[in-house]
């Protein structure tokens, strides 16, 4: 769906930051900002709530862990026990090393698709880039027009050094 | 978050340089017509690939009863180059995710690049165990699957399989990880191109990457999670190789030590190899400015860390020889010093353990061109240790009536230098066709130790 935005160019980190933390002082709600680099407090001044991958990776990591422990005793005590070394069957240390790997492995995948799909990133996918330069140098903030008042928009981040302010309606996938 | 950063560091990018001009110094290469000297490095190194690839299917169809090994040394320059490979893939990972989590952010400039060579060089040590497998169309049996050869199931008792699990964990995710870190930088490239073509490619491998500070935020967390689980895995892996040698009962292979020492040892051939390879990469592309004399040293250090404990390791496991008062033990390793293959074993000493020795000393770190034939030294001796540790325990072992020597053939020797075709001719591709130095993250330290850390004036 359609929808308009107001968008401000900043040239400078850190008066993205300035006008970042007083937009959210006045509760003027703030779509997105657009930044060729992670700039650093800018998503705690936006009010973001902390990113939920750690519990997936933890979540993957131990189906990791089990899949690993079920797939060793099943196979070496159930399925085929053949004595290695001496070893009784079911020899627990000696399958730490791939429980380990396993665990590494479902929780890197896991986080990394958990990540893609959070931000709905995919082979194929042509996102709406409001200028080009927002992923080289300049950095844009983006207000839905509806939510704010258009007049203290532009007085804001005129105020805090914004390059440019213009309007542009756009389709946000 | 408050950032503590002392006003005395040097910064890491220059400080005239503007955010545009950053993305111009990494990715205008990426868009002219390749130089000449890269045309010739890379028809060098695909010249030697294509040598390699034939001698591969030579000693495949044939074979692998061309090799020089024998009934007493079962393992030689097979598992020495797969051993030297895997240990490079350790550089890495070790700047991208150990640096990170300690905050060294020195690691921006060169970790793209280093990441780019752990994938490569786990590719080259993959070949290795593959080809000795001797029907590689068979490989797939190293993994457990159910089947119907009498429910036969892989031995997860032994080290060989701990390791098919290492390296392919450590594979995948080094290249998901390096590959998420590619994404801001592939959009940049797809949104600065005018060429069609190029923006369709880059874009496609970009996912739809918008610079969203959304997407930022979980990039981050996500980063910071990959090299939290990176961190263990990096140090794993070469511990379970190591495994492959300490858990057998060969004399010069039974030791404890093992783990700490091939980690060591790791860490030391692979920035070896990475300086090697960045001190003519950030000469001939032009990437001074950003792979520093600051960062070569920086790396010298490890290099002297790291070189003083495989040769504290090597005086340790001479040592503990001779106290353990076991014989063949005894005799192994002063057969190492001293038997036949006294010339491998020396070469790894002085390369190893004294070469380093010489970044004490900060003008000789600051030296590219005596910085560089350094790292020459360490690739060599770092090969020979593997070769040391393989081929000398066996060639002697229990029964002197079964000692025997060991050459390798042409076809070996092709093999190990096919691969260095591999090797380079990746690299070569990889600095041609990705931004080989990560921008985005080059462009978050531009105010690191800068004298304009305050914020600017705000009008209002």
């Amino acid at each position: 769906m359609k929808k308009d935005f107001i968008l401000a160019t900043f040239e400078d980190d850190r008066q993205v930051l300035a006008a970042t933390k007083k937009a959210r002082d006045k509760n003027m709600p703030i779509f997105d900002i657009y930044t060729p680099f992670p700039v650093h407090g800018l998503d705690e001044a936006m009010g973001i709530k902390r990113s939920i991958l750690p519990y997936v990776t933890l979540a993957a990591g131990i189906m990791g862990l089990m899949t690993a422990l079920a797939l060793q005793i099943y196979t070496n005590s159930v399925a085929w026990p053949v004595i290695v070394g001496g070893k009784p069957a079911n020899s627990i240390p000696a399958f730490i090393p791939i429980t380990f790997e396993l665990t590494v492995l479902f929780g890197a995948h896991t986080t990394v698709a958990a990540f893609l799909m959070l931000n709905k990133l995919y082979p194929g996918k042509k996102p709406h880039i409001f200028d080009p330069s927002q992923t080289c140098h300049s950095f844009i903030m983006a207000f839905d027009k509806s939510n704010v008042n258009a007049d203290e928009v532009s007085q804001l981040v005129k105020e805090h050094g914004a390059v440019e302010v213009k309007e542009e309606s756009a389709t946000i996938k | 978050m408050a950032e503590h950063v002392s006003k005395l560091r040097q910064p890491l990018v220059p400080e005239d340089r503007t955010y545009k001009q950053m993305s111009e110094d990494v990715l205008d290469t990426l868009e002219r017509k390749p130089t000449k000297a890269w045309l010739i490095g890379f028809s060098v190194s695909a010249l030697f690939l294509t040598i390699g690839m034939l001698v591969i299917v030579y000693q495949v169809s044939t074979g692998i009863g061309v090799w020089g090994l024998n009934k007493t040394i079962g393992w030689s320059w097979d598992i020495t180059n797969f051993v030297f490979w895997v240990g490079i893939g350790h550089a890495g990972t070790l700047i991208s995710a150990i640096l990170l989590i300690f905050r060294q952010r020195w690691r921006t400039a060169i970790n793209r690049a280093a990441e780019a060579m752990t994938i490569f060089a786990v590719a080259c040590a993959g070949l290795f165990p593959l080809i000795h497998m001797g029907r590689p169309w068979l490989a797939y049996f190293v993994f457990p699957y159910p089947n119907t050869l009498g429910s036969l199931w892989v031995n997860f008792k032994s080290p060989l399989l701990w390791d098919v699990f290492a390296i392919s964990t450590y594979l995948t995710v080094s290249l998901v990880f390096w590959y998420m870190g590619l994404l801001p930088d592939l959009a940049s490239v797809r949104d600065r191109t005018k060429s069609k073509l190029r923006k369709a490619i880059y874009g496609a491998f970009a996912l739809g990457w918008d610079g969203s500070t959304r997407t930022w935020h979980h990039f981050e967390v996500l980063s910071l999670i990959l090299a939290g689980l990176a961190t263990p895995l990096v140090l794993s892996v070469h511990t379970i190789v190591s495994f492959d040698f300490a858990t057998s009962v060969i004399p010069g292979w039974h030791t404890t030590i093992f783990p700490p020492y091939f980690v060591a040892g790791a860490i030391f051939s692979g920035f070896g190899m990475v300086l090697t390879l960045l001190i003519i990469t950030r000469k001939v592309m032009n990437w001074e400015n950003y792979i520093t004399v600051g960062h070569v040293e920086a790396m010298c250090k490890v290099i002297i860390l790291t070189g003083t404990m495989v040769g504290l390791a090597y005086g340790t496991e001479f040592f503990i020889a001779w106290y353990s008062g076991n014989p063949y033990e005894r005799y192994a390793f002063i057969n190492r010093a001293f038997g036949p293959y006294w010339w491998a074993y020396w070469t790894m000493i002085s390369c190893n353990v004294i070469s380093p020795q010489f970044f004490w000393f900060k003008k000789l770190r600051r030296n590219m061109t005596f910085v560089f034939i350094i790292t020459i030294f360490v690739n060599i001796g770092m090969w020979f240790e593997r070769f040391v540790i393989i081929t000398t325990s066996l060639h002697r072992d229990f029964l002197p009536s079964s000692w025997a020597m060991y050459s390798p053939t042409w076809v070996e020797i092709w093999t190990f230098i096919g691969t260095f075709g591999l090797f380079f001719t990746l690299f070569f591709l990889f600095i041609r066709f990705l931004p080989g130095i990560a921008i985005a993250e080059v462009k978050s330290v531009k105010r690191y130790g800068q004298k304009n850390e305050e914020p600017v004036n705000v009008i209002a």
